[in-house]
């Protein structure tokens, strides 16, 4: 049930710091959106207020509008745990629950939301972890420890805990970044798969990753250090990288700095 | 870890000069070195010397014991015919300090909790400052005030636990008196071992990984799922480690324990009775008046109380090793 994200004003706060002001996008349902720019500039706080997880941070607060379809994200009464129970993450760094085996892994988010019959669960597990590519290395060694796995099996298996669940959105914040090129492809091919059922944003840092996997990208930059993050502007990823409509952008992609 | 290799060039077969001058930092380190092996051997010397002190003197005492030394239900190594046996030191041993392990170790970990994760800072800090002192004061204090305060309060605590809870047996009071009982110093002890369980246990808390627990407000888990799906687990060790801590100040507490249990030479199962007593407490009642057998029996009971004490700790390191796999440490 992929959904599209409509975001309007949006500014982000840490503490008195302004991290990110007056961001408006739309984000496309079943396609994958690619959000880069220099470091600092915003893109993985504007990321985190996608699913409220911002304001998990001391300090951190948002003003603005996040629609998700017709329902605001940061209305009245939305509580803040179903927001992240619709809109999945995947982290940087590979977070498996170091307690937990592989199954419980996937299985964990299952668990929280209550709503699975007991014969349901291994279906679910391993639908999961066919989706995301690791059903077949880890079928034989489902209840040992998810930590016992190489980094890119554990994104993997981060993937597959986040869309277990069955989000509406599924935000990745440098998914590759701490991964070898090898498992950097397989996680872009994995991507690839994954946009036909779900809305994907993800931040990069690696530009030929955001033109290999992205349909539209987003450039963000900071007018300068300790300056809030905008949002440059935001196309389809083929323009962005051949004829961007502003000239920061051109500078950025071109490197001639970022 | 990833192991970087890098093409180092061979070493040239004549060194050059600068590279055969002594580097200053050599007298530094043997100093160091000197230093750090010799502490470290002392360390051994010290712990065998204690082990060796106390068997020569315990085997001493046992020798000459007419009782059994692990089952007689006597103290009077004086008499014509010694006998003297440690089973009710034992008993109030034990029991007393499950009793203190079973109060303290659940309230340790909730405040422990609340500090590090429920708390706005400006209430953490201090409390956890509050939670410090309470370390601090001397356990003749706590004895003072477990005699004049804890055990008068208790009285109403006991006659509600023998009205309501008496048909367990355990919470029967059977004899009239103040409550100067084993329960009393379980309570006590517990009081007293607070500090450190919540203090180490709070520590362990702090150091989970952020990236853990924001692996589970992720998945929309809510404030006691993240402690129940990253905290706990990642924290499991330490609350051991920290349990063990406590649980060694109950078994040794000495102080708090002679000011407030009127002791008896009895087992009772009868946890609210007055009497019973401990390894230390035992040993604090008697030895100045204890002739020299009496004081190698004492010596002999003090051994008990220091194996008791190893066994315990090793107890507590093969449960954490056995789960090292799924522990955070590997993350």
């Amino acid at each position: 049930m992929a959904k599209r994200i409509d975001v309007s004003g949006l500014t982000a706060y840490y503490s008195s710091h302004k991290a990110i002001e007056d961001i408006s996008m739309t984000v496309e349902p079943r396609s994958v959106t690619a959000f880069i720019g220099p470091s600092g500039c915003g893109k993985s706080t504007f990321l985190r207020t996608l699913n409220r997880m911002h304001e998990v941070t001391p300090g951190g607060r948002v003003e603005g509008k996040v629609l998700l379809d017709d329902e605001n994200l940061y209305g009245k009464d939305v509580d803040p745990v179903a927001v992240r129970r619709t809109v999945g993450m995947v982290f940087q760094r590979p977070n498996p629950f170091p307690t937990m085996s592989i199954f419980d892994n996937v299985a964990a988010g299952l668990r929280l939301n209550g709503s699975y019959k007991k014969n349901q669960l291994a279906d679910v597990v391993e639908k999961s972890l066919k989706g995301a590519n690791l059903w077949n290395e880890v079928k034989d060694r489902l209840n040992k420890p998810g930590s016992g796995l190489s980094g890119g099996q554990q994104q993997r298996l981060c993937i597959a805990r986040a869309i277990a669940v069955e989000p509406d959105v599924l935000l990745m914040d440098e998914p590759c970044s701490a991964l070898d090129p090898i498992s950097t492809l397989a996680i872009e091919d994995l991507i690839g798969e994954l946009k036909e059922r779900f809305t994907i944003v993800i931040v990069t840092h690696n530009m030929q990753q955001a033109a290999r996997v992205s349909d539209r990208t987003a450039f963000f930059n900071l007018a300068a250090v300790g300056q809030p993050g905008r949002l440059i502007e935001i196309d389809e990823t083929e323009r962005i990288f051949s004829n961007p409509s502003v000239q920061a952008t051109e500078d950025y992609i071109s490197g001639r700095f970022g | 870890m990833a192991s970087i290799t890098t093409n180092t060039p061979p070493p040239p077969a004549a060194p050059a000069p600068a590279l055969r001058r002594k580097s200053t930092g050599r007298a530094g380190d043997k100093v160091f070195l000197g230093l750090s092996r010799g502490s470290g051997i002392l360390l051994l010397v010290l712990m065998a010397s204690i082990a060796i002190f106390l068997s020569v003197r315990a085997g001493m005492a046992i020798s000459k014991d007419e009782g059994n030394f692990l089952t007689t239900f006597d103290w009077d190594p004086a008499a014509q015919k010694p006998v003297f046996g440690i089973a009710v030191l034992l008993f109030g041993t034990v029991v007393s300090s499950i009793i203190a392990m079973v109060i303290a170790v659940p309230i340790a970990v909730g405040i422990a909790l609340f500090i590090s994760h429920y708390a706005p800072r400006k209430l953490a800090a201090p409390l956890a400052y509050v939670v410090d002192l309470l370390a601090a004061v001397p356990s003749i204090i706590y004895g003072i005030w477990g005699a004049l305060v804890l055990v008068p309060y208790l009285e109403g605590l006991n006659s509600w636990l023998d009205e309501y809870l008496g048909w367990t047996y355990v919470f029967e009071k059977t004899e009239v008196g103040v409550a100067r009982s084993l329960f009393t110093v379980g309570i006590l002890l517990a009081i007293m071992i607070l500090p450190i369980v919540t203090s180490v246990s709070r520590e362990v808390f702090l150091q989970v990984p952020r990236m853990n627990e924001e692996a589970a407000l992720a998945l929309g888990a809510t404030r006691w799922e993240v402690i129940r799906m990253s905290v706990l687990p990642f924290g499991r060790s330490g609350i051991i480690s920290a349990s063990m801590l406590g649980l060694g100040r109950a078994l040794g507490e000495t102080m708090a324990v002679a000011t407030v249990l009127s002791p008896s030479y009895l087992i009772s199962l009868h946890l609210l009775n007055p009497g019973g007593g401990t390894f230390a407490q035992n040993i604090a009642a008697k030895f100045d008046e204890a002739n020299q057998l009496g004081r190698d029996a004492l010596i002999a009971s003090g051994l008990v109380l220091f194996v008791l004490t190893l066994l315990v700790n090793g107890a507590a390191r093969l449960i954490i090793a056995r789960r090292k796999e799924y522990s955070g440490a590997n993350a």
